[in-house]
């Protein structure tokens, strides 16, 4: 049994406990890597990557018999579930780490002028230069176009879902937009493709499908729409019922109510979701590839021609036999990203704007 | 300015659950009037069905009439808006607009019903905030969040963005039940003062604070649950907790009740 026990009835309980010392915890730490290291090593069986996880392992279960030894079993749980706590944090950050690490040391060695400057177009496999210009403007041009369209739809759409719909209708609406958010973004491309580029462009270019940067900016729309509609469809219902009602005790119609009320206290919120999906649309390739066709020249005209985007730029170029296209996908997997983080960041401040400081 | 309301038959339901029934029931105007009675017995559903607040949950349907100085506020060619604007509600918890500040909170229902001068609304925000007893406490943060203040603060805020839209009755469903005793005593002076210019219609589960506050108390009861709340007696605060006339009022505000 635990060695803490109650104390009798009628007896004080003691609120001072044995503590272990915290040079104690480093110190099985660093024999719990010490005998990891050896067993690795010694048997051959792994490298550091091992050694760092069996050593985890067994400076828990040291951790937690040491400390009931001293502290007693509630204390020993407590400690090694901290532990374990505390690790699965790293753990889940590390790769987050290295991702970026990677993309940052192995991407500056392109990011300059040229690579802002210039496009693919005549570059052959020997030139060392040659920049993602055409791909910046394909993703900037696409992602716009489809956010200009999805997050209107998205947001009114998820207001009548919370604020006025009701029955069977809404009901259809929300499973349909759930199947919507499962769609394989390969899906969303081959039906820009059918519907889009192969039946209806031809009405626009003499009878001949073409390939163009909208028909992306549709292909996006179709895997942004239902994310909007989710995240914001659950922050509208988190605004609770006495702010609605107290706007309309006041007076208040019920469409300035949604408008004045409903969405800035649920801004934030809605502005986090319209943000991960737009970074989830900047980097699909596959529907680009399909609809958009790519093309190594700058293209500034999303309707007409051939259109690149840095996500297939990316794909092209390490993919590509060229010694110093490795360098170009690089940078512009590092660029895609800053490229993300800055929407994100200048979305955040401006949602941020509307609050009152304390 | 206050007017008189007066319910006849005024009968609500939840979807298929008839809340009360039948209920008649005449307000003077410029007095302060009480609704008490067990949990459950419709009071808070009467006084939503005043400003027609009740229809706002889906399912939710009031039939009877409402009339304010003679005019039905149940009838068909009836702006629920303009029903609202003339009825004002304090909640039983604060809840002042978070995204806004103090100035925005108070002023919120003239401004969103279209009113944008500038003097305008800020001679409309100290009127409302002095009548609230809370102009000196907060002039000098007026542009700080309302959800700041305490929770008395935000109830007397409240109070004072119901009265800034001028309306003629004031309902207050519970308004001190989420409040410590000095904000309660802060906010039953308040009513005190602003009987002079509006008819007020106040829930409570206090007694104490019927007998303090109103002229006039209705008691409401129900037989059993899920049978339909029903008027018992209606009559002069003073007459109701002195000698009441029924015997279930009695049994009530003797706590014998249930």
């Amino acid at each position: 049994m635990s060695t803490t026990t109650l104390p009798a009835p009628g007896q004080s309980p003691t609120l001072h406990t044995k503590r272990l010392p915290a040079v104690a915890f480093l110190g099985i730490a660093v024999v719990a890597l010490g005998v990891s290291a050896a067993i690795c090593y010694g048997a051959g069986i792994g490298g550091w990557v091992l050694t760092l996880v069996l050593g985890l392992i067994l400076y828990m279960v040291g951790v937690y018999f040491a400390v009931r030894a001293v502290e007693g079993a509630r204390s020993a749980r407590n400690r090694t579930w901290s532990a374990l706590i505390h690790s699965a944090f790293v753990l889940a950050v590390l790769p987050l780490a290295s991702v970026t690490w990677t993309l940052i040391s192995k991407g500056m060695e392109r990011f300059d002028g040229d690579f802002f400057n210039a496009s693919m177009n005549n570059i052959g496999a020997r030139d060392p230069n040659g920049g993602a210009y055409h791909a910046i403007i394909g993703t900037l041009e696409q992602v716009g176009i489809a956010a200009a369209i999805t997050i209107p739809l998205g947001v009114l759409g998820a207001i009548y879902i919370v604020e006025y719909g009701r029955g069977r209708f809404t009901f259809l609406i929300r499973f349909f937009v759930d199947v919507m958010t499962g769609i394989p973004s390969i899906v969303a491309g081959l039906f820009v493709l059918a519907f889009w580029v192969l039946i209806v462009s031809p009405w626009f270019n003499d009878g001949a499908p073409a390939f163009s940067g909208f028909a992306a900016a549709l292909a996006l729309s179709v895997l942004m729409l239902p994310t909007i509609v989710r995240s914001t469809e659950e922050m509208l219902r988190l605004v609770p019922a006495p702010l609605r009602e107290g706007s309309y005790a006041l007076g208040v119609p019920k469409w300035k109510t949604i408008l004045k009320i409903v969405i800035p206290t649920a801004l934030p919120g809605i502005v986090t979701g319209i943000m991960l999906s737009i970074a989830r649309a900047a980097g699909e390739t596959a529907p680009v590839l399909l609809v958009a066709g790519g093309s190594a020249a700058i293209n500034f005209n999303p309707f007409t021609g051939q259109q690149g985007s840095l996500s297939l730029f990316v794909f092209q170029q390490a993919g590509d036999a060229s010694r110093f296209a490795p360098a170009r996908a690089w940078t512009g997997a590092l660029t895609l990203v800053a490229l993300v983080l800055i929407l994100t960041i200048a979305a955040k401040l401006l949602a941020r704007r509307n609050r009152i400081p304390r | 300015m206050a007017k008189r309301v007066e319910a006849t038959g005024v009968t609500a339901y939840y979807g298929s659950f008839k809340a009360i029934d039948n209920i008649n029931l005449s307000v003077e105007p410029k007095t302060v009037t009480a609704l008490i009675g067990p949990s459950g017995c419709g009071k808070s559903t009467f006084l939503r069905s005043i400003n027609r607040m009740h229809e706002v949950l889906p399912g939710a349907r009031v039939e009877g009439k409402l009339t304010i100085d003679s005019e039905n506020i149940y009838d068909k060619d009836v702006d629920v808006t303009a029903v609202r604007r003339m009825i004002g509600m304090v909640f039983q918890r604060p809840n002042p607009f978070p995204t806004m500040s103090i100035f925005d909170n108070v002023v919120a229902g003239l401004k969103l019903n279209g009113v944008r001068r500038k003097s305008v609304l800020e001679d409309a925000a100290e009127k409302a905030l002095r009548s609230a007893n809370l102009w000196d406490e907060v002039k000098d943060r007026l542009g700080k969040p309302g959800a700041g203040l305490s929770g008395g603060q935000q109830q007397r805020l409240c109070i004072a963005r119901t009265i800034a839209v001028e309306p003629q009755v004031v309902l207050m469903d519970e308004p001190c039940s989420a409040l410590d005793p000095i904000s309660t005593l802060a906010i039953e002076d308040l009513m005190f003062k602003l009987k002079d210019r509006y008819t007020i219609i106040i829930v409570t589960h206090n007694m104490q604070q019927a007998a303090r506050v109103s002229d006039r108390t209705a008691f409401f009861s129900i037989e059993r649950t899920g049978d339909p709340g029903r008027l018992i007696e209606y009559d002069s605060t003073q007459k109701i907790f002195s000698n009441p006339g029924q015997k279930k009022t009695e049994d009530y505000i003797t706590g014998r009740f249930g």
